[in-house]
């Protein structure tokens, strides 16, 4: 396939390129004239959603970004934080949904291989990677065939590279039937000083590629990326790019030494959209032109055009600005890792975007409206429907052991070993806490004592029932989560994950929850510094639940201070820090009304972020003193589902006294937020835990004593005793079956 | 004693492997990249774990045909140690230092988890840290590691001490043969294993059964 250059633009090319008609108009009085078709290309690739945020932007700007240890917010391949001691930690959590439902797993690796990418062009050097997965139903015909392949494709991809996979999501739900998520996050080390940019600074100075060859995979696909899904999806396969960890492997070795020798002036990935927006972007930033020569560009293909080299997703490519008086000692380090070193570009003085092939000029565009000036939208949107709360006393019963059996033998609530052991989670020997905890926890080398959390979190039941709500609880739990490990929650990454934005009920979804994120953010001191907006999830006009994923980053000043889930011992009190006086009493929007009576009703439960904030506090204050023996944050599922993960994570059980007047089912069931299971090592008469709770009641923190570890049973009050290995067959049994082929 | 860490491109435990050993020896190794001319002259060549040239091909198949890996078997029929984990192990196969094949895990699936080894033959250079029948944790993470050999060599390998570790009740996670996690050359100064001892010798990493590998390698003639 040769896609030529002179083909006449024609309304319908204009709509394929996913241009809408005021858009090209836009385009025509910009430049006083048509576009040529590689020009044409080159907006759709620089105005579609995935690249402009044309829809979110306004919005997005209301987030908080900014704090004391924030060095760079969004807008930078990835944010960075200071985490003391002359060092950062560099992260973003970025989707590949759509390509991963072509063609799954080519779609998930690539999307691993693009957020390292982002964050090794920034100079720091991976040390973490989480992803959130969210599938379509279990019973659904494509779900295991995507399972399957998405995570083959991030183990291949990600183990190859050497990264360890610290955490991440995996749900499942019939709304993403059609349109599965890949939410990919990686983050690297880097010392303060030494963060590069993407900011193009000099004029005359050479513009170098380096990595791979440019093929024609992925023409297109970052306009794909922002498109819906219909019934010709099969078509869109070869808009999806193929990765080569080996290759990426490389280039991060080559980028490390390169930028080591001061030869990098400015440098960013060739991502979405790749020598386009890669180009655009560098010059645009540094208020600088770029002119480029497509004849010194590496190509894997014969007679490509400029259309398809400007366009192509070819993966491991990087662009630089070198110093001149550098280049030889660059190219050596390329030519030692044997990747690819060319000169394809110089920086001009007259904010020009120009493209030369074959002596021809082929698209001469102004760089800043194309980048950085990009057309924004202020769409119409309504308020979301706020759902009707549960009739008084509507609390459907089931016999409390049953119900807590079949919740952790569930899709929802079911260990997720068979995922996370094909992922490489101990390789560079700095894993202290791997998959299965409340969050991922590395030790900093280098450092004798500190240690990083991340967690990955968002609940989109909550957010399709309350937007607003939902945002607030997806940065809450991933706050709270990494303060259930002793960490201070430093900073987040969103990855803001929705249907079409043109209809006003979606925007509406769009609004709030970003509304909900950055209320949170701003209570919780937890800014965003970095992120990524995937709108259009829909197939067949049918979005997906609202997904507004949050990556979040913590500090632990010493990680031998840090709790995990598993009880530490027998004979230990628990106690449920951040308890209403009733323990538990919300079920709308819970797991034991959907996945035990097919109820989907309710709203969410509500996010106190005062109460978060200093129970939060409270707990990771037990932590560090070495009070608390084990932690765990509750989530989906309450308390009975929290306590049983506590139990089979240690094998030790434990023995829960009821509250008299409160139905078992609220109490083991209900979701309420903002609550922790906090075990220690004291006596229940004695005066240290006394202690303890006066300093709660100072902090205005409720923490009853609830129950007592021990044994090899799960003992909830009046019910039927859980032998602790049952609901370990329970809990790791679901995924290996289903796989299998035999459970739903 | 003195121990080099050669480097192919697309490996990715040389750092793990270079951390362990310096922090077992408090000496770091010397680093040799693969199209260095020659080898330093070290008691203890080490071939670390990774995904040589993206284990296309086969796995290590292209490393073993690196002119390095000719340096390597030089030294190594002199008697030189020579330890290789994982894709080490599997560049050892391709090399020709170590008998048998290493085929795609029976699941068809990459596994990273911790498992249980025995230690067959404790009484060498590599293994004197350890005793004989001991049972130790040590973590695996590898897509191609299902030993495999014929009924001869199998027998062989047996009878002559030369199985170093098996996999130990039941942990077996690749479906190799005779549960071998891994073997010697017939003059036991060449050892492959699949399993990492390199990411559990600390605190750190939860345990530090595979210490004693390296202490006991390292600790002789220091």
């Amino acid at each position: 396939m040769t896609i030529p250059n002179d083909i006449h633009i024609t309304p319908e090319l204009v709509a394929d390129h996913g241009l809408k008609p005021d858009e090209y108009q836009k385009i025509i009085d910009l430049i006083g004239r048509e576009p040529t078709y590689t020009e044409l290309g080159i907006f759709s690739a620089m105005w579609n959603e995935h690249c402009s945020y044309k829809s979110s932007k306004k919005w997005l700007k209301t987030l908080p970004t900014s704090g004391p240890r924030v060095i760079q917010g969004p807008g930078e391949n990835a944010g960075v934080v200071d985490i003391g001691d002359g060092q950062a930690i560099v992260f973003k959590m970025e989707s590949h949904n759509h390509p991963s439902f072509i063609e799954p797993y080519q779609g998930a690796g690539t999307g691993m291989g693009g957020i390292l990418r982002d964050v090794f062009t920034m100079g720091a050097r991976p040390v973490a990677a989480m992803n959130a997965l969210r599938f379509g139903a279990p019973e659904h015909d494509k779900t295991r065939h995507l399972v399957s392949g998405v995570v083959a494709g991030i183990g291949g991809y990600g183990n190859a590279f050497g990264v360890p996979t610290v955490g991440g999501e995996v749900e499942f739900d019939e709304r993403y039937n059609g349109n599965i998520l890949v939410n990919a996050f990686a983050a690297g080390l880097a010392d303060t000083d030494k963060i590069f940019y993407s900011k193009a600074e000099g004029v005359g100075l050479p513009v170098v590629y380096l990595g791979a060859k440019t093929g024609r995979d992925g023409v297109g696909g970052a306009t794909m990326a922002s498109a819906e899904f219909g019934d010709d999806i099969e078509e869109k396969r070869p808009t999806v790019q193929v990765g080569d960890p080996f290759t990426e492997k490389r280039l991060l070795e080559a980028c490390l030494e390169l930028m080591a020798t001061g030869a990098v002036i400015a440098i960013q990935d060739m991502g979405a959209a790749g020598l386009t927006c890669s180009a655009v972007e560098m010059g645009a930033k540094g208020d600088l032109g770029i002119e480029l020569d497509l004849d010194k560009v590496p190509v894997r293909e014969e007679r490509m055009t400029p259309y398809e080299m400007m366009l192509s997703e070819s993966q491991e490519r990087m662009l630089m600005v070198l110093h001149p008086e550098k280049e030889a000692v660059a190219r050596a380090v390329f030519e030692k890792w044997e990747l690819d070193f060319a000169t394809v570009g110089i920086t001009t003085d007259d904010l020009r975007f120009r493209v030369k092939w074959q002596g021809e000029e082929v698209a001469n565009l102004p760089i800043k409206e194309l980048g950085d000036e990009a057309p924004e939208y202020d769409r119409p949107w309504t308020e979301p429907k706020k759902p009707a709360q549960l009739a008084a006393g509507d609390v459907p019963q089931m016999d409390v052991a049953d119900a807590l059996l079949k919740l952790m033998g569930s899709h929802q609530v079911a260990s997720r070993r068979w995922v996370y052991e094909q992922y490489d989670t101990l390789i560079q020997g700095n894993s202290l806490q791997r998959p299965g905890g409340d969050a991922g926890v590395i030790r900093v080398e280098g450092h004798a004592t500190k240690g990083l959390a991340f967690s990955s979190d968002v609940t989109p039941r909550y957010c399709e029932a309350d937007p607003y709500e939902g945002g607030k609880q997806a940065v809450a739990e991933c706050w709270r989560n990494l303060t259930a490990t002793g960490a201070e929650p430093l900073a987040a990454t969103d990855n803001l994950n929705f249907g079409n934005p043109e209809r006003p009920e979606i925007m509406g979804q769009l609004v709030h929850a970003i509304k909900g994120i950055g209320e949170a953010c701003l209570a919780l001191d937890f800014p965003i510094v970095s992120g990524n907006v995937s709108l259009y999830n829909e197939t067949n006009g049918r979005g997906i639940l609202p997904t507004p994923t949050i990556g979040g980053v913590g500090l632990l000043p010493d990680w031998d201070q840090m709790a995990r889930i598993g009880f530490a011992g027998p004979d230990q009190v628990i106690l449920l820090v951040g308890a209403p006086a009733s323990r538990g009493t919300h079920l709308g929007q819970s797991i034991y009304l959907r996945d035990l009576f097919g109820r989907k009703d309710g709203p969410p439960p509500h996010i106190d972020l005062a109460h978060e904030r200093r129970t939060g506090d409270f707990v990771r204050k037990l932590i560090r003193s070495g009070v608390a023996t084990a932690c765990h944050d509750l989530s989906d599922g309450g308390l009975g589902v929290a306590l049983a993960e506590m139990a089979v994570a240690s094998g030790i059980g434990a023995t829960i006294t009821d509250l008299a007047d409160q139905d078992p089912i609220l109490q083991y069931f209900g979701e309420d937020q903002g609550r922790y299971l906090v075990t220690v090592n004291l006596d229940p008469q004695g005066e240290a835990l006394a202690a303890l709770w006066r300093d709660a009641e100072a902090a205005g923190v409720f923490a009853p004593w609830i129950g007592t570890t021990g044994g090899t049973d799960l003992v909830l009050g009046a019910a039927r005793p859980l032998a602790v290995a049952a609901l370990r067959a329970a809990h790791e049994g679901w995924f290996p079956s289903y796989m299998d082929g035999e459970a739903a | 004693m003195k121990s080099a860490v050669i480097v192919f491109p697309g490996l990715n435990r040389d750092r793990d492997m270079i951390a362990a050993l310096t922090k077992v020896s408090g000496t770091a190794p010397a680093t040799v990249w693969h199209q260095d001319a020659d080898l330093p002259d070290v008691d203890l060549i080490v071939i670390p774990g990774g995904f040589s040239y993206g284990d296309y091909l086969r796995c290590g198949a292209i490393a073993a045909r690196s002119p390095i890996m000719d340096k390597v078997r030089e030294r190594a029929a002199k008697g030189v140690k020579v330890l290789g984990v994982c894709n080490g192990f599997q560049i050892l196969i391709e090399a020709g230092l170590l008998p048998g094949a290493l085929m795609r895990n029976m699941s068809l699936k990459f596994v990273c988890r911790e498992v249980k080894l025995e230690v067959v033959n404790a009484a060498t250079d590599f293994t004197r840290g350890y005793v004989k029948g001991q049972v130790i944790r040590c973590p695996v993470a590898h897509h191609d590691g299902n030993y495999f050999a014929d009924a001869e060599t199998i027998a062989h390998l047996e009878g002559n001490g030369q199985v170093a570790f098996r996999y130990a009740e039941g942990t077996n996670p690749n479906g190799s043969i005779n549960d071998i996690a891994g073997i010697f050359n017939d003059s036991k100064n060449v050892l492959g294993l699949m399993p990492h001892p390199e990411n559990l010798i600390e605190a750190a990493h939860g345990g530090d059964d595979g210490r004693a590998l390296f202490s006991g390698l390292l600790g002789q003639a220091a």
